[in-house]
């Protein structure tokens, strides 16, 4: 960790098997994160960022190459790593409350009710404890799941889509939320969306991806300080920088066009 | 493990929700609704025009009572021969609540077991139909010859009645995996065990419902036939004996006991799935 990287994907490549053949979903990715960073992927669907995010939660193995956090090699799911889904992803049956001690029961862990407090306090909660998921709003239930995935203290939150089913304005709280979460917390942050307005306005650096098979195409430094406001999003760096992105984007999806779907096999 | 590699797509059809088989909660969701007094009174109205009116019809047209007797001549007949007939129905709580019992343990366990291991399910799964398909009335007459006359023989009936239909509503209820659920589970490092009870069993309470409610209903209709069969006491004995000496009234008065007995079972099943499986609705 002396090199103050916290993530650390080496040549990271991962094939499905599936009836037509082998489907070569991330091929030789590499890519750092640094601790306290954040950075956002995107890139076309299908081009292998949910693959990649699970490889990194310890959920997925790869087929070959390595994914690292502080240097030790993921290879099952840790509590230093907190995830979070695209839809909530909410046990129907159980309130807010009993919804976020599941982290701690599977760990056979107290809870940190100070902390759980703090935090829900922080993204506008308290008093829903006894609320059911399906009594809330979907911004309000991705923020149970946010409270969730921060409960434990994990030392890196990997965020998959998680706000693409909110309405534009939920959507633009909620990326204030994270980043009033992460001045606090300083948590390394690892974000797919499909919004390059959110990847930009979030992220220290935007990675994007490539699809079949899926790699890392390019990558774009955001240097705004911190806190940032909407403000920016109107600022002609930004509005460059979406314009690269969106046609990085959209090139891929056209030269992906004529292409069949790739069977390649992973090299090595 | 197979299921590390599947990503769940969330999209909103995800099994989390509906597609739950033949029965589903809507038809214990979709229980008595009553709303205020006036729905009250306008029931309490209804039956006693339907009750009296089946009354004042049979009177009218003279109907003899070995063919239908008159509601007058059940309700006497039930507070009569109500001393005479409690133990019966005793009886027959004793048979179907233990074969009940036991044949939902089984089924519930079976259930459990064959969905973790899908390839055993589908050599299971025939037998399971012919169990189910099956009624199970019809090894009365064998196992009264295995067993006697006693308990055991409608127990077992009982038990073989409700087991299957519990099985397979709760083994349809433990196949809605939701993937998104198990990975977050696993997300924390969860193990197989911890996501059966944390996720699988409480996604499948709403069917494990259904499934108790289909077979106590199954286990009732059991246990009447089997004392049908076998005699000497319970309702359904009490049936048998009280038409082949045309006692209307106290026959009728008997079926409706168990009428009352099967909606009793119902609401009972209604209210613990609204209890404990609400978040479905
Ligand atoms: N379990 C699986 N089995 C077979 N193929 C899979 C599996 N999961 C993903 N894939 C394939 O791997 C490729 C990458 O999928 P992945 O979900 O990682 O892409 P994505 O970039 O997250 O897409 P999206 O933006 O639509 O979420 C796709 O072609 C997908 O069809
Ligand atoms: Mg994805």
């Amino acid at each position: 960790m002396s090199d103050g990287v916290k993530l650390r994907v080496r040549q990271a490549s991962k094939i499905y098997p599936t009836a037509s053949g082998d489907l070569l979903a991330i091929d030789r990715c590499d890519l750092d994160v640094r601790a306290g960073e954040i950075v956002s992927i995107v890139g076309p669907s299908g081009s292998g960022k949910t693959t990649l995010l699970w490889t990194m939660s310890g959920l997925h193995s790869l087929s070959s190459g390595e994914v690292q956090l502080d240097g030790k090699p993921i290879t099952a799911p840790s509590r230093d790593i907190g995830m979070v889904f695209q839809d909530a992803n909410l046990l129907p049956w159980r309130n807010v409350q009993a919804n976020i001690a599941f982290p701690f029961e599977i760990m056979g862990q107290q809870p940190d009710k100070a902390w759980i407090a703090q935090l829900m306090h922080r993204v506008g909660l308290e008093g829903f404890e006894n609320r059911m998921p399906r009594e809330l709003s979907g911004g309000m239930q991705q923020r149970v799941a946010l409270v969730r995935a921060l409960s434990f203290k994990p030392s890196v939150l990997l965020m998959d889509e998680p706000f693409g089913a909110l309405d534009a304005f939920t959507r633009e709280e909620m990326n204030h939320l994270v980043e009033e979460i992460y001045l606090d917390t300083r948590t390394t942050i690892l974000l797919i969306t499909h919004s390059i307005e959110e990847a930009i306005f979030l992220a220290d650096r935007v990675i994007v991806m490539s699809a079949r098979p899926g790699r890392i195409a390019s990558e774009h430094l955001v240097p705004f300080a911190r806190p940032r406001s909407m403000e920016i999003m109107s600022t002609k760096e930004v509005f460059d920088l979406t314009n690269i992105i969106k046609k990085e984007i959209v090139g891929d999806q056209k030269s992906m066009a004529g292409r069949p779907r790739s069977t390649a096999r992973a090299a090595g | 493990m197979e299921s590390t590699d599947a990503i769940p797509q969330f999209s909103k059809s995800d099994a989390g929700s509906g597609g739950v088989g033949v029965a589903n909660m809507s038809a214990l969701a979709a229980g008595p609704g009553i709303q205020s007094v006036r729905d009250v009174a306008i029931i309490v109205i209804v039956a006693v025009i339907v009750v009296g009116g089946l009354e004042l019809l049979l009177n009218l047209f003279s109907v003899p009572q070995y063919v239908m007797p008159k509601p007058s001549e059940i309700a006497y007949a039930l507070v009569t021969d109500f001393w005479f007939i409690l133990p019966h129905l005793g009886h027959t709580l004793v048979e179907l609540s233990s074969g009940f019992t036991i044949g939902a343990l089984v089924g519930l366990i079976l259930a459990a077991v064959i969905t973790q291991f899908p390839f055993a399910e589908k050599i299971i799964a025939p037998y399971i139909l012919m169990l189910v398909t099956t009624p199970m009335l019809a090894l009365v007459p064998l196992l009264i010859l295995r067993f006697g006359f006693g308990y055991t023989p409608r127990i077992i009936a009982v038990a073989l009645a409700a087991g299957p239909m519990v099985m397979i509503n709760a083994a349809t209820g433990f196949r809605r995996v939701d993937s998104g659920k198990i990975a977050l589970a696993r997300s924390y490092g969860a193990s197989t065990l911890q996501i059966f009870w944390k996720i699988r069993a409480p996604m499948a309470l709403p069917m494990i419902f259904v499934g108790l409610m289909v077979g106590s209903i199954f286990g009732l209709l059991t246990a009447v036939g089997a004392e049908m069969v076998g005699g000497g006491f319970g309702l359904g004995n009490r049936l048998t004996s009280y038409s082949s000496m045309i006692q209307m009234p106290q026959f009728f008065a008997v079926v409706l006991i168990l009428s009352i007995l099967g909606i009793l079972i119902y609401v009972l099943f209604f209210l613990l799935g609204k209890k404990f499986a609400s978040w479905e609705t």
